[in-house]
């Protein structure tokens, strides 16, 4: 059960009924590292990202992807056009608000080793001061949501892990203050293959269960079919395909059926 | 006479100068530590005045110890003689190593961290503070524990300027061309530096978290 605490994100005010207004948008965004003859990472990038979608970023290395994710909580900033998040452009956000209101969960986890988990998990309620039953109420809650025994983890530190429990408790760690919305760049990348496959599943069981909306960077075409309500591809900087992933498979994008090729998928998809 | 003898009739004198040695060296210590962790910390968010502050605390360093006593004497407030002034020249020794290690310790956090940080919304004082510091305790330590060792050892220079300290028998040695006596003094200095040495590798092994 996940109760709705204070977010810095609401979507009850919708601009007019049966036109839902993107919780997260991309406006033509360009990115472009000072030099004028380089290629830009991000070239003229437009998106729509509406409450409840799971939006699978796809793309090689250097495609932009990850840039297009920190944008949305203003770990990048971009040179021209608008990232607008929740009706209000990131730059007008106060970025320590904005992040608070946005879970973020990385390859490397980045969870703090001088910290016990239940001292990692809990830092952002901490941050935003909620009461200290509260905090522990709500590290025993997100921890089960991940499936781990609050009891025998609290006191351990990330060090005692395995990698596929840190992940887990890296995910707990974004869920804990209860924001509407979650980046995820890589989540499951540094796991063995029988590790991730179990992380996915479970991922998509707590999707159901959290009504969040997700944006998830991959490189792998699996996973991106797997867990994105939406999957969106980037190559060189710029979007090339947006489709559900049934249909994504049917794409003639050059660059589409090179990731289906990679995947072997096409036999799949053909039977 | 044997050293051994030495130790035995001037006990209650070599007891006094390793007295004075200790209060040199933790009260310079303090001080330098006072001075070098805060600043450590400023450079962080000031990364420009890095090489400047750097170069100055290596300045003093390279300045040979008994020439820094010396230079020291004649300035009004700080110099003079005693332990004042050699306090003043001890501080300026340590000042480096702590503040190498402090800022290093500070940076040298994975930056995969220091995302995760920024990402949750932390401010820079938070991330400075509940990150940044935590992990680079060992590292600040290691430049402590450096930094006391050295001073133990220059702080036996300060009895050129009068201040006392275990430096007394090894001067006093020196004129009287008996190493007996500089013994009396070395001893006892190299036995503290050991000691010095000994503990912080405790209290780094109890602080080691990571």
């Amino acid at each position: 059960m996940v109760t709705r605490g204070k977010t810095a994100v609401n979507h009850n005010d919708c601009e007019s009924p049966g036109r839902l207004k993107p919780i997260i948008e991309f406006r033509d965004v360009k990115y472009q590292v000072n030099t004028t003859n380089s290629r830009p990472v991000l070239d003229g990038v437009s998106l729509e990202i509406h409450q409840g979608e799971t939006i699978a970023l796809l793309g090689r290395s250097g495609s932009g992807k990850t840039t297009m994710l920190k944008m949305i909580n203003r770990l990048r900033s971009f040179s021209s056009g608008d990232v607008v998040v929740d009706g209000r452009s990131v730059a007008e956000w106060d970025p320590i608000k904005l992040r608070r209101g946005i879970g973020y969960v990385i390859q490397e986890i980045g969870l703090f080793p001088h910290l016990t988990l239940e001292e990692n998990v809990s830092i952002v309620p901490g941050l935003e001061g909620w009461p200290a039953d509260r905090i522990k109420s709500r590290f025993t809650e997100v921890l089960q949501l991940v499936g781990l025994d609050p009891s025998e983890f609290a006191g351990r530190y990330p060090r005692e892990l395995s990698g596929g429990q840190r992940q887990r408790v890296g995910v707990a760690r974004a869920l804990a203050a209860d924001p509407s919305i979650l980046l995820m760049d890589e989540p499951f990348g540094a796991l063995d293959p029988a590790t991730r496959a179990e992380l996915q599943q479970e991922f998509l069981g707590l999707v159901r269960r959290v009504s969040k909306t997700i944006v998830l960077v991959t490189h792998d075409l699996r996973e991106a079919l797997l867990l994105g309500t939406r999957v969106v591809l980037l190559d060189a900087g710029k979007i090339v395909a947006s489709a559900a992933p049934q249909e994504f498979l049917k794409l003639d994008h050059p660059v589409a059926r090179q990731f289906i090729a990679a995947s072997e998928l096409v036999t799949g998809a053909a039977a | 006479m044997s050293v051994w003898e030495f130790f035995a009739t001037h006990q209650a004198e070599i007891l006094t100068a390793t007295r004075e040695h200790l209060t040199l060296v933790v009260v310079s210590m303090a001080i330098a530590i006072a001075i070098a962790v805060p600043v450590g910390l400023a450079l962080v968010s000031h990364p420009k005045w890095r090489p400047v502050v750097l170069a100055v605390a290596n300045i003093f360093q390279t300045i040979p110890s008994l020439a820094l006593f010396g230079f020291l004497i004649p300035l009004p407030l700080l110099g003079g003689i005693g332990a004042r002034t050699a306090i003043v020249a001890l501080v300026l020794y340590a000042l480096l190593p702590i503040l190498r290690n402090t800022y290093v310790g500070l940076t040298g956090v994975d930056p995969a961290i220091l995302e995760a940080a920024e990402a949750m919304g932390m401010t820079e004082v938070q991330i400075l503070f509940r990150v940044r510091l935590p992990l680079a305790t060992s590292f600040i330590l290691a430049g402590i524990r450096t930094a006391t060792v050295i001073t133990i050892g220059v702080a036996t220079i300060a009895a050129a300027i009068g201040a006392g300290g275990l430096g007394t028998f090894i001067f006093r040695g020196v004129a009287m061309v008996s190493e007996t006596v500089i013994l009396a003094g070395a001893i006892p200095a190299a036995l503290l530096a050991l000691l010095a040495d000994f503990l912080f590798g405790l209290l780094e092994r109890r602080l080691k978290v990571v």
